[in-house]
């Protein structure tokens, strides 16, 4: 047989795929190691999409999405952020959050241009960019910043070829935020330097110290970012794969035409039910947001009764609690606390290299799942300190 | 603090005080003081065990009794209703707008019992025109917990 994509084959697999195999021979693990909500679909929504089929509504849809729903998402961005973005032409539908990644690094670059990525971040920015044919540059965000990006990161990494600033707050795996000051630092180097940002807001609606700030608020930014979002995370609706993009008419149009090529459409029952999610749904994102900041709050305790060090993190629903003392590598800490007390938690290293040192762990889970979860962790850190 | 201790507590009466306190970010003593307060100002009015008894080898009957009744000259609906919930076997009763007046919810050990608390009792009272009684047949979701199934957590263990 001829070789297969060599391009491909150079891409390393998740480094979440190697403790999955583990995961999945062994019984009564408790985990820590999910990002996705614990909570289901409020069913309104879901009932929504029933709806939606019981109407034979199960045809393609625009390109762009249903035009109902961008009118939504443009009336959200415009009440939570303040920026207008046109419904006709510069909104597009995505299937989850992922595809607008996907297709907005792909509509800006050319080969050998340079994608700024801040780590520990999500996984498939870094896989994204080599297939767009352009090169990843990797700023190992500091702990000691509160994982925040500096503006002297910044700008120590842009070169005469950067393109790009993956801009990946509330972050997952650390859940930093970067507040309104931080943001309008930075803007001044990306204005400087001319470059376009993709601002991955996915869990904009889950912070606890203040609301989120986009960084197409920010003045001269809404011209030269895609901002992502999504209903995932703060509806609750993973598995209905739908995500969004804004961005100026410009980038939007070349965006829709790999969409067109590749998708078509986002899924039309999952649309169907985020129009109800974005009129609706308010009630439900308060709610669940009370609910993670109660299990944030117990973590961050839990975690400084064992005297574990870990920054306070006001976004997403992740803690990130520092192991260096441990003397472990992440991945090491990770498997023998499967091993040993069968609590599967996800190695910062997963995040990039930055991410060493930490873990990962979701509060996504009950408040007596994490209890347990946290019972056990504390027996395998004092078998460690003896 | 005071709405969010409620909405904990209403799911979640059992939870330790110290747990409370930590995942509503206060401190220990001022938890205490509010929960004294709440319950002092009759707002917390008890804490019970939510029960499903079907699953015991206990019988339990539970009888919803649509009751129509003339109110009285200056007292209203109140005293009928106190004279009906003075009944320890009434677990529930509820002013209702609609069709009729006041919902009494009964707990027995059989259906003869339930009966005889309306033909005996509840029908003869003189301010009561008429009554419906019907029998609960299974209880699929009670005070917002679904009694029936419990659902597995059904997600990848680990995911990005």
């Amino acid at each position: 047989m001829k070789e297969l994509s060599r391009k491909v084959e150079a891409i390393k697999p998740s480094g979440i795929r190697k403790f999955f195999d583990l995961v999945s021979e062994m019984k009564d693990v408790i985990s820590l190691g999910v990002g996705e909500p614990d909570f289901d679909t409020p069913w309104h929504i879901r009932d929504e999409g029933i709806y939606a089929l019981e109407r034979g509504k199960t045809f393609y849809t625009s390109n762009l999405g249903l035009k109902p729903l961008r009118q939504e998402i443009s009336n959200y961005i415009k009440r939570t952020q303040g920026i207008k973005y046109c419904a006709d032409n510069e909104i597009i539908v995505t299937v989850g959050g992922s595809e607008a990644i996907d297709i907005g690094i792909r509509a800006i670059v050319n080969e050998g241009d340079e994608v700024i990525i801040p780590q520990p971040s999500y996984v498939s920015y870094e896989p994204c960019t080599i297939l767009a044919n352009a090169n990843p540059v990797i700023i190992n965000l500091k702990s000691e910043n509160e994982f925040r990006l500096t503006p002297q990161e910044l700008e120590a990494a842009i070169t005469n070829k950067t393109k790009i600033l993956i801009l990946p707050f509330p972050n997952n795996p650390t859940g930093a935020i970067m507040t309104r000051e931080n943001l309008e630092e930075i803007s001044k180097i990306i204005k400087k330097y001319d470059l376009y940002v993709m601002s991955d807001e996915i869990y904009s609606e889950l912070t606890y110290k203040g609301n989120h700030v986009s960084i197409a608020s920010i003045e001269g930014m809404r011209e030269r970012t895609i901002l992502i979002n999504g209903f995932s995370k703060s509806y609750a609706m993973t598995g209905w794969r739908l995500g969004y993009a804004c961005a100026p008419v410009a980038i939007i149009r070349q965006m829709t035409k790999i969409h067109q090529f590749t998708i078509m459409c986002a899924p039309t029952t999952s649309q169907y039910a985020a129009v109800n999610a974005l009129k609706n749904g308010d009630d439900d994102v308060k709610m669940m947001k009370t609910s993670y900041n109660q299990r944030r709050r117990f973590l961050l305790n839990a975690f400084k009764e064992m005297n574990i060090e870990c920054f306070e993190p006001f976004g997403a629903f992740y803690v990130f609690p520092s192991i260096k003392q441990f003397g472990l590598t992440s991945e090491e800490f990770a498997t023998r606390l499967l091993k040993e007390e069968r609590v599967a938690a996800v190695p910062g290293t997963a995040f990039g290299i930055s991410g060493e040192g930490h873990l990962r762990i979701s509060y996504a889970y009950s408040l007596e799942n994490l209890k347990t979860a946290m019972e056990r962790f504390r027996n395998f850190i004092e078998k460690l300190r003896k | 603090m005071r709405e969010e201790l409620l909405s904990v507590i209403e799911k979640n009466s059992r939870i330790a005080l110290k747990d409370l306190a930590v995942i509503l970010g206060e401190k220990e003593i001022d938890v205490a003081n509010e929960i004294a307060a709440l319950e002092k100002e009759g707002i917390i009015c008890g804490y019970q065990t939510l029960i499903d008894w079907d699953k015991t080898s206990i019988e339990k009957v539970t009888g919803l009794i649509e009751v129509r009744v003339t109110p009285q000259r200056g007292r209203g609906f109140d005293s009928i209703a106190e004279r009906i919930y003075n009944y320890p076997e009434v677990k529930t009763v509820y002013l209702i707008s609609g069709g009729f007046d006041l919902l009494v919810i009964l707990e027995e050990k059989s259906l003869r019992e339930i009966a005889n608390f309306v033909s005996d009792k509840l029908a003869p009272l003189d301010d009561i025109l008429s009554t419906a009684t019907h029998f609960i047949l299974k209880k699929y979701k009670d005070n917002g917990t679904v009694l029936t199934t419990k659902k597995d957590d059904e997600r990848e263990i680990i995911t990005p």
